[in-house]
């Protein structure tokens, strides 16, 4: 800034040279900016619109926002003619029992690996930092042979129990412990709470922001979780909300393409997360940066 | 009960300061272990043992009838592997297309997200623009939402009677039917230049059971597809992640350049791509490692149709144990996978380390703070 007002007055024609060239830039730049926000909102759009219209309306125009006739038929049938509700029912419970465990569980894992000196804890941390590393779709096969070898192959055990920990949210707690001062809990200490307490009553109301995170990230992606509903449970009345829908699309519904009825049911497997993005927006985009720290 | 226990030992009256402090210590190892007990459990139990488990399998010819692990399972060595590489066959055919379709998609997947992130980075992080925050939002709208709604969404969108066709239609093009053309968009534009048929010399035995013609083809039409849905969904996740790296460009340096003169290309080129690399390194790799793992979208859009153009080693995996009943290929070709995977992190986490040993590693926690100020 110094060094633009230390700068001698520019002749005028040059001034509004630059004026000219700044609302150029600006113009182009929200020009721009109008383009990809279609691009990325138009489809969502285009879902709305299109869920409320005719099965015959949504073929003839399909980019059009605006059903003609609005009907709620799709809906009507998305909870008469489907399994939805028990989808949506299924998709509840494994969602809040995999989101509380992955708090739980995680944090205590985190907090061990950042502040309890223990026996083989660097081992632990570098099998956890290792574990980020295995992609998922390779622990398909895996995933069902132990299953079924355990028996729990089919049940609702099987859809939540593998899921109750990850190793990226250990990562997220112990990288958060280890960035708040030792003082406090060091004070605890001294005044004989034990190990646990000190973690419950004094680390974690602390942790609040990093807990509401991996509330967030959990809660996201047990809700949105598909391959491991795909090789955990055969039964429809097991399936979640992604594994309904993958039925639905791939599955015979009856004549026509029932395009109305899809994007209806997409959609309202989509509400959920799109209400928890736009109140906790920035934990996401918080947690989105952080990958680029993770390796 | 942990509680209890600990809070009794913590707290036992009448320890001397010195034995107190050594009991705190074993303390620390006791409760070190209960609290990681959990994780370990579960990831022990649902990932490590499940891979030992899938190993097993991989050398053997399992039906998926009964127990893999009893002697009536014909165990067949490393059979599985050798049918992917060295016999020719099906099995070898079908994975090798499956190779050929992600290295295209790959291909086409990796560049193009990355340039579509730094671009929307860029705007996005320009100074002169009000409304910033909602246009970020929306961009990293669509990498929230679930996999399987949103390849719903993009199958009507593709859809014969679709709105891409649609849109097309304006410009006065015919589209395609998306999910049904198998054509490779390589072979489509031969065709262009007049090359109809392969030429002789090109149907021939290519490497790996297919032929050169074959490993020429491009991505089909109907996995254009699917790279537009996940260029689409993914851009804003790693737009992010650019914006995260742009905050480590000095406004100073951008507005000394512009003061020497530079134009926004050379700013662009000289001063800001520069300073990037670490971002976009660490971007092109991460797009890489996901782009091996594409599953959700084949699963919900194409079951690797049209003519197997779609089928990708993560999808072919399930496909040959959930389908064809065939487990112990099927594991194979998730190690072969799983292999791939590994390969592109290590390489990436060698370079990052050895970055990192420049400058001090700190914490993702920590590192929000001097940005903030």
């Amino acid at each position: 800034m110094a060094l633009l007002t230390d700068r001698p007055a520019a002749a005028p024609a040059r001034r509004d040279e630059r004026a000219a060239r700044t609302l150029a830039t600006r113009f182009l730049g929200y020009a721009t900016l109008v383009f990809f926000g279609l691009v990325f909102l138009y489809p969502f759009v285009i879902q709305i619109g299109n869920s409320l219209k005719t099965e015959a309306d949504a073929a003839a125009d399909p980019l059009s926002p605006f059903p003609d006739p609005l009907t709620l038929a799709s809906f009507e049938r998305v909870f008469a003619g489907t399994n939805f509700p028990l989808w949506l029912g299924n998709s509840l419970l494994v969602t809040v029992l995999v989101t509380i465990g992955r708090v739980f569980f995680d944090s205590l894992a985190g907090y061990a690996l950042a502040r309890l000196r223990f026996r083989g804890r660097n081992g632990l941390f570098a099998a956890v930092v290792a574990v980020l590393a295995v992609p998922g779709v390779v622990l398909l096969i895996p995933k069902f042979l132990v299953l079924n070898q355990l028996g729990i192959y089919n049940s609702y055990a099987g859809l939540v129990v593998p899921l109750l920990a990850d190793a990226a949210g250990v990562f997220i707690m112990k990288q958060f412990f280890e960035s708040i001062p030792v003082s406090v809990e060091e004070a605890a200490r001294i005044d004989g709470a034990s190990i646990f307490r000190t973690f419950w009553s004094v680390v974690l109301p602390m942790a609040k922001p990093a807990l509401i995170t991996l509330t967030i990230l959990s809660f996201q992606s047990s809700w949105n979780e598909f391959p491991h509903s795909l090789v955990s449970v055969q039964d429809p009345d097991l399936f979640t909300l992604p594994r309904g829908l993958a039925d639905l699309v791939s599955g015979s519904l009856g004549s026509g393409t029932q395009y109305p009825l899809k994007l209806g049911a997409a959609l309202l497997a989509t509400i959920p997360v799109a209400i928890i993005f736009v109140v906790f927006q920035r934990y996401f985009v918080r947690d989105a940066n952080d990958g680029s720290d993770k390796g | 009960m942990a509680t209890e226990t600990l809070t009794a030992a913590a707290t036992a009256p009448g320890a001397s300061p010195r034995r107190r402090r050594g009991g705190t210590r074993s303390n620390e190892n006791l409760a070190g272990w209960l609290f990681v007990a959990p994780v370990i459990a579960i990831l022990g139990l649902f990932l490590l043992l499940p891979i030992l488990m899938a190993f097993w399998v991989s050398l053997t010819d399992w039906n998926g009838q009964g127990s893999p692990f009893t002697g009536d399972v014909p165990f067949v060595g490393a059979h599985n592997y050798t049918r992917l590489f060295t016999e020719d066959g099906l099995a070898r055919r079908d994975f090798m297309t499956s190779i050929r379709n992600n290295i295209y998609y790959v291909a086409i997947v990796v560049p193009a997200q990355t340039a579509l992130a730094l671009g929307l980075a860029l705007v996005v992080n320009n100074r002169m623009l009000k409304g910033k925050s909602f246009f970020r939002s929306a961009f990293y709208f669509p990498s929230v939402t679930s996999s399987v709604a949103i390849s719903v969404v993009f199958l009507f969108l593709f859809a014969n009677s679709g709105a891409v066709n649609a849109l097309l239609g304006f410009f006065g093009i015919d589209g395609p039917e998306w999910f049904a053309d198998s054509r490779g968009v390589l072979h489509l534009l031969f065709g262009v230049v007049g090359v109809d048929s392969p030429p002789a010399a090109l149907t021939g035995g290519g490497p790996l059971g297919l032929s050169w013609w074959d490993w020429l083809a491009g991505p089909s039409v109907a996995m254009i597809s699917i790279i537009t849905l996940v260029v689409w969904t993914t851009s804003g996740t790693f737009m992010l992640m650019f914006l995260a790296g742009l905050q480590n460009v000095p406004v100073a340096l951008d507005e000394a350049s512009t003061l020497d003169g530079a134009s926004r290309w050379q700013r662009f080129r000289h001063v800001t791509l520069p300073l990037l690399r670490p971002t976009t390194f660490l971007v092109l790799t991460l797009g890489t490692i996901g782009s091996w793992q594409v599953f959700d979208q084949v699963y919900v859009m194409s079951q690797g149709d049209p003519a197997k153009t779609t089928l990708t080693p993560a999808y072919l995996s399930y496909r040959t144990a959930f389908r064809d009943f065939d487990y112990g290929s099927g594991a194979a070709i998730s190690f072969v996978l799983f292999l791939i995977i590994i390969v592109l992190t290590l390489i990436q986490r060698r370079v990052l380390a050895e970055r990192d040993t420049d400058r001090p590693r700190r914490g993702w926690w920590r590192r929000r703070v001097p940005e903030r100020s």
